[in-house]
Formats: structure tokens, C-alpha cells, sequence
């Protein structure tokens, strides 16, 4: 089923939670609300499932507005944080929950549930816990019940809030993909709330950045990695370097630094932001040339296939500004570096940002490297 | 070296001290009082025994206590419930001075709320005059013992689920919810069980303390023989003609029994905990 929301406002108190939000999640697919905690992104999910109101805007299910309708009636199925499993009752009971408060002429048969809780079990590889009760269960088990319990009312959309949320690393990943496959046995249509931008890449379709009240960016997982619209959403999506400047003909000027970049849409003399991830940053041991920022090097962590470097700039400013490197182990090793040794850093790629656009998300990256 | 690897066996220091004192608390508080009780009673013999609990009147006054405290707590379970129910749930005004309000129960001294219970509703009270007024007789009845006891068993039966309620995560209800339950299947099958141990822990308190009530009862029972006599009064009114064997063989009764009902009710309170997955 199809799902659209549309100029959504949601306030608490003088807090603007949503800010006009007009979306759509087309039939069928796995999207993921990405962002940071307090963007919004759960609240849009509860006001799409019914459990919060919007202020304003409509939410349209299978192009019927159901702005109205009380969450019993929306068919979706919600899935939360902390499981939200009734503690009192069995594994058993607790999938067929949804089925035994349905009215009695549409309640079916102790038989058909039986049958219908089996295989939901089944279909969440637990059959043989049917008789346990939640608090007998891992996290990662609990989450599969609470999954099977929304199941088994079949609805029409499935809403998951932080799903993996309260999970330790291990099981979240397996989780992770576990639920990549059952969305690719059910083809229901899902959106999943989540905060960690590798959760949301490796798993969804499609994903939706949102930040303070508003989406920033819609796409692909390879659409918004490789070309993101916005500096929150590439500070958001990884690892950044952040550089203040100033443009030049096609250079970014950073104090006495300068860093070569090709981008002709921004005057020159405008303020601008400049983002290069860690492993698109080189390590020049040349110290003549005038390209590039003079830093020097912090610490090194030579393990794994690229080995990380964390350097200081030296700047004429009070402020020291961090840099990490992504670099390969041979090209570490063919340099000679040492800490405490003096290098330039040259970009392969730089993403430039004018600095007006990029005011508003500032803060947010610069907790972010 | 074996004194240090014994000490070693429990990490939090002090074991035998507080266990000893606690024994020693409980004897002299608890049992030691209570084994008197049972001295006492054996030496007046068993035929004084049977004697003292089985006359007509001393019978009626243990069916009215117990019946009566087991009608009182079966009446707070309810409107107690209601009551958390309110404070936790719902926000208005003065609702910090209700709140407050639910312990005066415990505070009072009991003669003082027999006395104010039986002013109004006395047939001459206000509460007493319009019940009088339809040909019901509150006060001096069973069913003053009954007021007295809901009025005083209260708070217990609030406190106990109040911080359950509160601790209730709403998710729960949503989840319930969007799985397509009305309101009062939520209730019933998701908050209900949820609430049920401290609904029974609050019921056996409210009841332990029905059957032991005197102060408030006595005031607003008129006390007629085989009619409004409650058991803690015929323990004093044995006491008062100095036959102190048959007041203790009524304490013994009412002891037995009163362990007896609270054994059951927490049973099924631990049972029902046990269900949802709480330690006990």
C-alpha cells in the first residue's frame, strides 16, 4: 500500500517538531527516516501510524485520507524500541493477540490461529519458543516476536521505530539483514525510523534525511552517499574534514592555505564549507608545494586493510582543528610517517558548500567529526 | 587463611550481625508476643477453649469481622483502583491535594474518624438524616461496620497500585492498539493482568488491617450483641470480665485465620507476579 503524507506540522509546546513534511512512500518498498535524535523522524512515523496527531496536514493511505482514522482502524502494524510485548502473556499468546480482539464475527477460529501463529513462528525461525514468556527471550528474539505479532493481522503498512535501537552491535547486524530478507519475501510496504546512517543505508530501499523538523534529502542509499545535497547530510552520512574558507578561482582558501577544487557554480569571495571524507585526503610529505593544509600528525592506527591518521592543523588561530586521514597501509609505509611530524593534506575530492546554505547545519557536523 | 576465605564467600560484609538482629527484632516484636497468645490459650484447656469461641455471639462477631473486612477490601480493590486510576492518569486541578488527601486514612487516629464517621452519618447527621429519610439505617448497623472499615483500608489498596500504574508503559497500550483492541479489551487483557499482583497485595493489606480494626468501628457499630459486634470487641469484653483464657483463645481464632486468608491471597499474588515475569 502506498503511503503519503502531506505539508505535515507537528508542535510541542514552542518546539517545532515537523515543519511542513510532504512525502511520499511508494508501494512495496523499505524506506528509512534517517537523522539525528530530536529530528522529527519518530514522530512523523506515530502521526503516519495514528498514535500522535499532526497539527496540520493530511496522511493518505491507499490514496484515502486517513487523517482521521483511529490507529485500530489504520491496518498498519507498529513495532517499537523496546518490543512492547504484553509480559503476562506467552510467546503464543502474544501473536495472537491481534487476532483474538478482532470482533466476533471476524475473529477466526482457535484452530486458524493456532495455525496462523505457527507459522508466523516459523516465518521468524522461533517455532520452538511459542510456550515462553517475553521476559525468557534475548533482545534480539523478543524484537522477531514483537515483528511476528504485527504480522499477524496482516496490515497493510509496516511502521518500525528504532527496531534495533535497544540491541547490542552483533545482533543488530544480523537483524539487520534478517530484515532485508523478510521485506524481500513480503514486499509490504515499511518504513523504519533509525539514527545510525550505516543501518539505514545497508537496509532501505530508499532513504529520507530528515533534520530539525524538515527532510533534507530523499534517495537512493547510492544517490544520497555519492552526491549529498545538502553539508548536514554529508556531515550526517560519515566521517567528514570540515574546512571554513573562503572561494578563489578555483581554489578554497583556508588562512594561508589554499585547496584546489573544481566547482564553478560559487562566486569567488563567497563563504564557503569544504568537506572531504577521510580516505579522500592524501598525506603529501613535499613540503614546498603551497597546495594544500599544513598539519601535523597526532596518532596513527596501523591496523586493518587502511590505516587511520589523526592530525592537528597548524594554523596562526587559538582553535585546533582535527583531521582524519583513511589512507592504505602501503602508501603509510612508503611515506615514513611519524607522530609528531609536519605533512600537507591535499584532497582528491572536495565538496564545497556556500556558507549561507550551510549556517543552519553547522553545529551538527562539527559534533559530528 | 580459612577465616578470610570464608569472609570471602559473601561479598556484602555484616551477614551474621543483621541476621541476628533481625531474629532477635522479630522474636521480641513478633513472636515471642504471638507464642503468648498461644501459652495463654493452652492453659485454660481446651474445653474453655471451645467454650470461649463457640458461643453464639462470639461466632456472629467473628462472621461480621471477617465478612465485613473481606467486603471492605473487595470494595477498595474496586474504587482504589479507580482512584490510582485517576491520579496517574489524568490531570486536574486540586489533584495534588486529592492525592494527599488519600492518606488521611492513615494519619487519623481512629477514634477520631469513628466519631466523625458516626456524626454524619448518624440518623441525626447529614449523610444519616437523608438515608434515614428513605428508611436506611447506616449507623449502628453492619453496614456502619462496613463504612468504617472501606474508609480506613483505603489508602492501602491507592498505594499499591498507584506506582504500578505509573511505571505502566503506555507503549504497551499502543501496541495493543494498533493491533486493532477497543479500549476496554486494552484494559482487560493488557493493563489489568499487569495490575493485578499489587491490586492483591493492596486487597490482603487493606483486608490484614479491616480485621484488626477497633478504634473506628466501635463508635459507629452501636455494638448490639449478635448484630453489630465486631471480634476485637469481644476480645475486649472477655478482657474486661478477666477471662483472659477466653479473650486470647478468640485472639488464637482470629490469628489463624487472618494467616490463613493472607497466606492464600499472596500466593495468588506471587502467582500472578510470577506470570509476568517479575522476581519475587
Amino acid at each position: 500500500m502506498s503511503i503519503q503524507v502531506q505539508n505535515i506540522r507537528k508542535q510541542f509546546g514552542s518546539f517545532v517538531a515537523l515543519n511542513d513534511v510532504s512525502l511520499d512512500f511508494p508501494t512495496g518498498e523499505l524506506v528509512a527516516l534517517l537523522g539525528p535524535s530530536g529530528c522529527g523522524k519518530t514522530t512523523l512515523l506515530r502521526i503516519i501510524a495514528g498514535l500522535e496527531s499532526a497539527d496540520s496536514g493530511n496522511v493518505i493511505l491507499e490514496g484515502n485520507d486517513a487523517s482521521g482514522t483511529h490507529v485500530r482502524e489504520r491496518q498498519v502494524g507498529f513495532v517499537f524500541q523496546h518490543y512492547a510485548l504484553f509480559r503476562h502473556m506467552t510467546v503464543f499468546d502474544n501473536i495472537a493477540f491481534g487476532l483474538r480482539v478482532k470482533p466476533r464475527h471476524e475473529r477466526p477460529s482457535e484452530e486458524i490461529i493456532k495455525r496462523k501463529v505457527t507459522d508466523l513462528l516459523k516465518l521468524v525461525q522461533l517455532d520452538w519458543l511459542a510456550d515462553r514468556f517475553p521476559s525468557q527471550l534475548s533482545g534480539g528474539q523478543r524484537q522477531r516476536i514483537a515483528l511476528a505479532r504485527a504480522l499477524a493481522v496482516e496490515p497493510r503498512v509496516l511502521l518500525l521505530d528504532e527496531p534495533f535501537g535497544a540491541l547490542d552491535a552483533k545482533v543488530r547486524k544480523e537483524l539487520r539483514r534478517w530484515l532485508r530478507k523478510l521485506h524481500d519475501e513480503l514486499h509490504i510496504t515499511s518504513i523504519f525510523v533509525t539514527h545510525d546512517q550505516e543501518e539505514a543505508l545497508e537496509v532501505a530501499d530508499r532513504v529520507v534525511l530528515m533534520n530539525h523538523g524538515s527532510v533534507e534529502q530523499i534517495g537512493t542509499p547510492e544517490e544520497v552517499w555519492n552526491a549529498p545535497r545538502t553539508p548536514f547530510v554529508y556531515g550526517f552520512l560519515g566521517a567528514v574534514n570540515l574546512f571554513h574558507g573562503r572561494a578563489g578561482q578555483g581554489e578554497v582558501k583556508v588562512g594561508e592555505h589554499s585547496l584546489a577544487h573544481s566547482e564553478e557554480s560559487i562566486p569567488p569571495g563567497a563563504e564557503v564549507i569544504a568537506f572531504a571524507r577521510p580516505h579522500e585526503l592524501d598525506i603529501e610529505t613535499d613540503l614546498a608545494s603551497p597546495q594544500g593544509i599544513r598539519a601535523r600528525i597526532a596518532r596513527i592506527q596501523a591496523f586493518g586493510i587502511t590505516a587511520r591518521v589523526e592530525l592537528e592543523r597548524i594554523d596562526a588561530g587559538q582553535t585546533v582543528h582535527h583531521h582524519e586521514v583513511e589512507l592504505p597501509l602501503e602508501r603509510l609505509i612508503s611515506l615514513q610517517l611519524r607522530t609528531g611530524s609536519e605533512v600537507r593534506l591535499v584532497p582528491s575530492r572536495l565538496k564545497v558548500f556556500q556558507q549561507s546554505a550551510a549556517a543552519a547545519s553547522d553545529h551538527y557536523i562539527a559534533a559530528g567529526i | 587463611m580459612t577465616a578470610s576465605r570464608r569472609s570471602s564467600a559473601h561479598v556484602l560484609p555484616g551477614f551474621r550481625l543483621t541476621l541476628g538482629y533481625t531474629l532477635l527484632y522479630l522474636s521480641l516484636i513478633v513472636l515471642i508476643p504471638l507464642a503468648a497468645v498461644f501459652i495463654k490459650t493452652a492453659q485454660g484447656g481446651w474445653e474453655h477453649f471451645w467454650w470461649s469461641v463457640s458461643s453464639p455471639r462470639v461466632l456472629a462477631s467473628l462472621r461480621l469481622s471477617f465478612g465485613a473486612s473481606l467486603i471492605a477490601a473487595a470494595i477498595n480493590a474496586v474504587f482504589g483502583l479507580l482512584l490510582a486510576w485517576s491520579l496517574v492518569r489524568y490531570r486536574f486541578p486540586g489533584r495534588k491535594i486529592v492525592d494527599s488527601l488519600v492518606d488521611l486514612p492513615f494519619a487519623l487516629p481512629t477514634a477520631v474518624a469513628g466519631i466523625a464517621l458516626t456524626a454524619i452519618y448518624a440518623p441525626k447527621g447529614w449523610v444519616g438524616s437523608l438515608a434515614a429519610a428513605h428508611d436506611i439505617k447506616i449507623a449502628f448497623t453492619p453496614w456502619g461496620v462496613l463504612l468504617a472499615l472501606v474508609f480506613i483500608g483505603l489508602p492501602f489498596v491507592v498505594r499499591t497500585v498507584q506506582p504500578v500504574l505509573e511505571d505502566l508503559e503506555t507503549e504497551l497500550e499502543e501496541a495493543a492498539a494498533s493491533l486493532g483492541a477497543h479500549r476496554w479489551q486494552i484494559f482487560r487483557y493488557v493493563i489489568f493482568p499487569t495490575l493485578l499482583p499489587a491490586l492483591l497485595t493492596g486487597f490482603a493489606l487493606s483486608f490484614a488491617r479491616a480485621v484488626g480494626e477497633y478504634g473506628s468501628v466501635i463508635f459507629i457499630a452501636g455494638n448490639i450483641p449478635m448484630v453489630s459486634e465486631i471480634a476485637p470487641l469481644m476480645i475486649i469484653t472477655k478482657l474486661e470480665q478477666f477471662d483472659y483464657a477466653g479473650a486470647t483463645s478468640l485472639a488464637v481464632v482470629m490469628l489463624l485465620a487472618s494467616f490463613a486468608l493472607l497466606f492464600v491471597i499472596n500466593s495468588l499474588q506471587a502467582w500472578s507476579a510470577r506470570r509476568i515475569g517479575r522476581k519475587i
